[in-house]
């Protein structure tokens, strides 16, 4: 579809019909104050030969350095024809189209999207994704208090484990909408909840744990699970979808398993690429789906008997809702989805084992590496994924610069939310024995 | 359209109320309203207990392409619900004015002048169809 701009004079018989003088006359509402005329670090328009410069030297700056940070976003092994097929022109956009119907191989990748993560995750439904795990992690809570509607507290409990990002972006979306995030205890020698200090009584709408948590620890999922249960709470849970070759379904966590899950859907296909773009998955049981938020792509038959893929319940969204839409969000991360559709269908169900086993025992290699250097040691133990904490006998961030002036991103510094000199290390199928081997060399020299 | 019951009272927005002889209230939506909506895949149902305003929303009828919100003609709480409904909406497209109602209403009193008759609604019909 082309981007086709108003003409000048387009804008004048616009501006005419409603009588205004200038666009910027349409923003007088606006009280100067709350008014920005430039962007800060955002320089005037460059040429396409200057910005093209400009990118390439940006991009020499990230270099090429061995990543063992992982805290939510992970570098796997991506083969080339996911992206080469995904950037085909018949599925280069990040939209699903107006006329949704018209492009039934969209749709139909989004429905085989939707199959997949809902297998991985143990759930029935899953929508057509969302922005990124954090904010659908927020989205997940709003979606707690319309479905769990006997509870009216708005309060949602967060088990220590999540992803403290997570938790910001929660508040940042749903605090101004009378919802209220608190921390559940932790049990510092293990880093998972104090089960014998959970609150009785508080009548939490919704608890959230995350399963690897956020300093790679397992948490007892099947206990909590039932907890938010007998607390009349909606069991929220986040997971890493590569740990799910490996680990228990969120779908069966528990006695019931949890109502809805949602994580960060970028280690299934999509590069680190500073950030972003990524996509959040979302995946629920039956009952909760009109109160869901996204779309949903639905298989049906059509007049002539014959299948054919539809958008459904498409009246719970804001084309037909209007403010009383499930939410906002209606553009899914269409392009994300797609490269992570072809990923899983390249790899297969055994595939996305052999790559989470692997990266699992690479970690082991890291970690066993690590800890056999003085100052170094576990800061949990237990069994872990592919991450795990380390707790340094001093400050974490000379010893990380020291290995950046190696080329080796050394981890992620987890001194300010472990509350002591921790670093989070994972290895991916990504690394090489020497390449581990190198890692651990550079700390030991940091450490010497 | 086939004729409407005499016995109910009628809103501009499309509902129907039945005084019940225990002094509450069943309300539903009209078969003007329930043939406009299509077949109906799905009804929201309030709590029983829940307390509404006059003009609040109390209920949300909902077809393949439409979602509408079924206000409450007059304050009160809610006695009962269609149950029913939750597994098969589409009575109230089958039967809107007896199968097919939605609430049950205890009211802190009505004002019935705010309410049309059949004829007042069978007269903003006609004028609809014009």
């Amino acid at each position: 579809m082309p981007f086709i701009p108003h003409t000048e004079k387009d804008t004048r018989e616009m501006l005419a019909a409603i009588g205004a003088d200038s666009i910027e006359d349409l923003f007088d509402e606006i009280p100067a104050a709350l008014r920005i005329d430039h962007l800060h670090g955002v320089p005037e328009a460059l040429s396409e030969m200057e910005i093209s410069r400009l990118m390439r030297e940006r991009a020499h700056m990230d270099g090429s350095p061995l990543c063992f940070i992982g805290a939510g976003a992970y570098e796997h092994h991506i083969p080339t024809a996911v992206w080469d097929i995904a950037t085909r022109g018949e599925f280069y956009s990040a939209y699903t189209p107006y006329q949704a119907e018209a492009s039934q191989g969209t749709l139909q990748t989004i429905y085989e999207y939707q199959t997949m993560i809902t297998e991985l995750t143990g759930l029935d439904v899953s929508n057509a994704s969302l922005y990124d795990g954090a904010s659908g992690l927020a989205e997940a809570a709003l979606m707690a208090v319309r479905a769990n509607r006997k509870v009216k507290t708005g309060l949602v409990l967060f088990a220590p484990g999540v992803n403290p990002v997570y938790e910001h972006v929660a508040e940042a979306i749903a605090g101004s909408q009378g919802l209220k995030f608190e921390w559940l205890p932790v049990d510092t020698a293990t880093g998972n909840v104090a089960f014998d200090k959970l609150p009785e009584g508080q009548e939490p709408v919704a608890v959230v744990m995350q399963q690897p948590t956020f300093p790679g620890t397992l948490e007892d999922v099947d206990r909590l699970t039932d907890w938010a249960h007998e607390q009349g709470a909606f069991a929220i849970g986040i997971a890493n979808p590569m740990s799910l070759a490996l680990l228990k379904a969120p779908g069966h966590w528990g006695e019931q398993g949890v109502d809805i899950a949602c994580g960060e859907g970028q280690p299934l296909g999509v590069p680190l690429s500073s950030g972003g773009p990524y996509f959040g998955y979302m995946t629920c049981k039956q009952k909760h789906v009109r109160q869901m938020p996204g779309r949903i792509v639905g298989r049906t038959t059509d007049l002539d008997g014959n299948p054919g893929f539809a958008l459904t319940l498409q009246a719970r969204e804001q084309h037909i809702r209007r403010s009383k839409a499930t939410s906002n969000i209606c553009t899914n991360q269409g392009l994300m989805v797609t490269a992570a559709t072809i990923y899983m269908s390249l790899l297969g169900f055994e595939g996305i084992a052999r790559v989470a086993q692997t990266s699992h025992a690479k970690t082991t290699r890291l970690v066993d590496g690590l800890c056999a250097i003085d100052g170094i040691e576990r800061l949990y133990e237990g069994p872990y994924f592919h991450e795990v904490a380390l707790k340094l006998d001093r400050p974490v961030a000379p010893v990380l610069e020291a290995l950046a002036a190696r080329n080796i991103l050394g981890g992620y510094d987890l001194t300010a939310d472990a509350g002591c000199d921790a670093v989070l290390v994972c290895a991916t199928e990504t690394k090489t024995d020497a390449d581990i081997d190198a890692c651990v060399a550079a700390y030991a020299e940091a450490m010497g | 359209m086939s004729e409407l019951p005499g016995d109910l009272l009628y809103t501009n927005d499309h509902e129907w109320l039945r005084r019940e002889d225990d002094g509450s209230v069943t309300i539903g939506i009209t078969e003007h309203a329930a043939t406009s909506l299509g077949d109906l895949v799905y009804v929201e149902l309030p709590e029983v207990g829940q307390e509404v305003v006059e003009g609040g929303e109390m209920a949300v009828v909902e077809s393949v392409k439409a979602a509408s919100d079924v206000y409450a003609p007059v304050p009160g709480s809610v006695a009962a619900v269609n149950e029913e409904l939750a597994d098969d909406p589409e009575k109230i497209n089958a039967d809107p004015y007896v199968d097919g109602w939605i609430v049950r209403m205890n009211v802190d009193g009505m004002d019935e002048s705010a309410l049309m008759t059949p004829d007042a609604y069978q007269q903003l019909l006609d004028e609809l169809d014009d």
